[in-house]
């Protein structure tokens, strides 16, 4: 089922949380929301699992309006909120067989997916338990359980690995890309690697507004088109090298790297192989090209440069 | 339907895991026992097998007790954030807050039916009146859904349950005492009015045994009006 937004505008009293945006997720494809606290990516979630009323313009799913058939659309959807609410006086158990209670999961069904899903969210030991006792990262799983109960066509986690540890981190990482195949996931996090390690796509939003829309790949060649590299260069004194260096055609500075001497960092226009340029001049010169690491730009510069100015 | 029987099932659920049910009948049923049997205008002091005695303590020890029982139900969701979690289940607003106000009548409904034994014992030493004693049950579980709907609404405005219980108790006086004491100092429309707004008014009427339309319309618009109101603050976070 994919989600269509189309102008989505939600307004706070005076201030506007939601500013306008459009985009859309496909079937099968998982999406990362980022963007600073308060930036309206809450809000959007909120908007698209019908917890908070459109403001303006339209949620579609499966080409179905949310704004319309919000209330019959819901069973299709499976929702993790920010901070993972959740009724700390019942049992796992219990609360799971609530959850697809409500969701209407018919009765035939509901033992075998409760089993299933704690099976893959690994509370096999704790299914028992009252949800007041479990450790964070246990409550987290719960939650992800009770989003997924009634196999849900779309999934919106806000936030879904706050609070685990590095082994279940990577865990519910591979869950969701498993989910991912089948499903449409949309996911907001803080945790930028997160997104790259998760994510077939990016959104940036900032003050209400998209700011950014692609792959990693094409966000990183979006912000800057320049090569950068960093060079170990022997036979030569570095000031010797940083003139020869600048001397080649769309090289734009060379900056020694702080704390290694000798190192040195190149950028280059785009469109230069700078590669090949170091490694010309340094046989020109008679200099060995001792070490040439290409650096990419990191999506939290990315994410700064976007959100920041 | 299958919804609001869920959140119904999982609030009484939720009522006797964390003993407010328990603490509830305890107190109701010895309060409303020592009032009705052992102390002031008994049920012996009456001189006719009647429950009147029990309808007139009842009458208040639910008054007091409501509240206590409405306070958590959507203000303690608004606090945990688990309203969040609950209205974007494949439920609506309305089925929430009839799925709340029926486990608070289901637990009232219990207490009740706990004082049931009440109601054979005295028709074991007289001729008892089943017409009237069922209307005046009848009459405490209308009162009490009365109640229980405005402190559904009062529960809605707050995520603070002390807030919601003060602001029952409060709304609650005003049909249980003040409309009454107003309705006997005024005269004309303004004196009719507090009348046909005071609870007792309506009470003793069903509770003697009789079945006016006019005490049905007035219980259930409180009813309607309670819940209506208790569904809109929940809608409410949808206007901008």
């Amino acid at each position: 089922m994919d989600i269509r937004i189309e102008n989505l505008s939600k307004r706070y009293g005076m201030q506007k949380a939601v500013d306008g945006i459009s985009f859309e997720v496909k079937t099968g494809e998982i999406v990362g929301f980022l963007g600073p606290n308060g930036a309206g990516k809450s809000t959007t979630m909120k908007m698209i699992t019908g917890y908070l009323g459109i403001g303006e313009g339209d949620i579609f799913i499966g080409n179905r309006s949310v704004r319309q058939e919000g209330d019959e659309l819901k069973k299709h959807i499976g929702y993790l909120p920010e901070n993972n609410p959740l009724y700390t006086d019942m049992p796992v158990i219990d609360y799971l067989s609530f959850c697809a209670d409500l969701q209407g999961l018919p009765h035939e069904k509901k033992s075998g997916r409760i089993k299933e899903m704690i099976q893959v969210t690994g509370l096999q030991a704790e299914k028992h338990k009252k949800i007041g006792e479990l450790s964070k990262g246990y409550r987290q799983r719960v939650g992800l359980a009770q989003a997924m109960i009634h196999d849900p066509e779309i999934l919106i986690l806000d936030e879904p690995t706050t609070g685990l540890d590095p082994n279940q981190i990577v865990e519910i990482r591979k869950l969701i890309k498993e989910l991912g195949r089948q499903k449409t996931v949309i996911l907001s996090t803080h945790i930028l690697p997160e997104v790259e390690a998760t994510c077939d796509r990016i959104l940036i939003i900032n003050k209400g507004k998209i700011v950014a829309n692609g792959t990693a790949e094409s966000l990183r060649n979006q912000s800057s088109g320049n090569t950068v590299m960093r060079a170990l260069i022997e036979g030569a004194d570095a000031g010797t090298v940083k003139n020869a260096l600048l001397q080649l055609p769309g090289i734009l500075q060379v900056l020694p790297v702080d704390g290694h001497p000798g190192r040195l960092e190149v950028t280059a226009a785009p469109g230069h192989a700078l590669g090949r340029a170091l490694f010309n001049c340094c046989v020109q010169n008679g200099w060995v090209l001792a070490e040439a690491v290409p650096v990419e730009t990191r999506l939290e510069d990315i994410f700064r440069n976007l959100t920041l100015n | 339907m299958q919804a609001v029987w869920v959140i119904a099932k999982r609030e009484v659920n939720s009522f006797f895991d964390s003993l407010v049910a328990y603490i509830l009948l305890v107190l109701f049923l010895g309060f409303s026992g020592f009032f009705t049997w052992l102390f002031g205008a008994d049920i012996f002091l009456s001189g006719q097998a009647n429950l009147q005695a029990f309808f007139s303590t009842a009458y208040w020890s639910l008054f007091f007790f409501i509240p206590a029982i409405t306070m958590r139900l959507l203000a303690e969701e608004n606090k945990t954030g688990t309203i969040e979690l609950l209205l974007t289940k494949a439920v609506t607003d309305r089925q929430v807050v009839v799925g709340k106000f029926l486990s608070a009548c289901i637990l009232v409904g219990i207490a009740l039916i706990f004082t049931l034994p009440y109601a054979f014992t005295v028709a074991s030493i007289g001729p008892l009146d089943w017409g009237a004693t069922l209307c005046g049950y009848l009459s405490l579980m209308l009162m009490s859904a009365s109640y229980i709907s405005i402190g559904l609404y009062a529960s809605s405005l707050t995520s603070n349950q002390v807030v919601a219980f003060l602001i029952s108790l409060f709304a609650g006086l005003c049909f249980h005492v003040l409309f009454d004491a107003l309705a006997a100092n005024f005269t004309g429309f303004a004196g009719m009015l507090f009348s046909t707004l005071s609870m007792s008014e309506h009470f003793d009427s069903l509770s003697r045994g009789v079945i006016d339309t006019r005490d049905l319309i007035y219980f259930f618009s409180i009813v309607a009006a309670g819940l209506l109101l208790a569904e809109f603050s929940l809608t409410k976070r949808n206007l901008e």
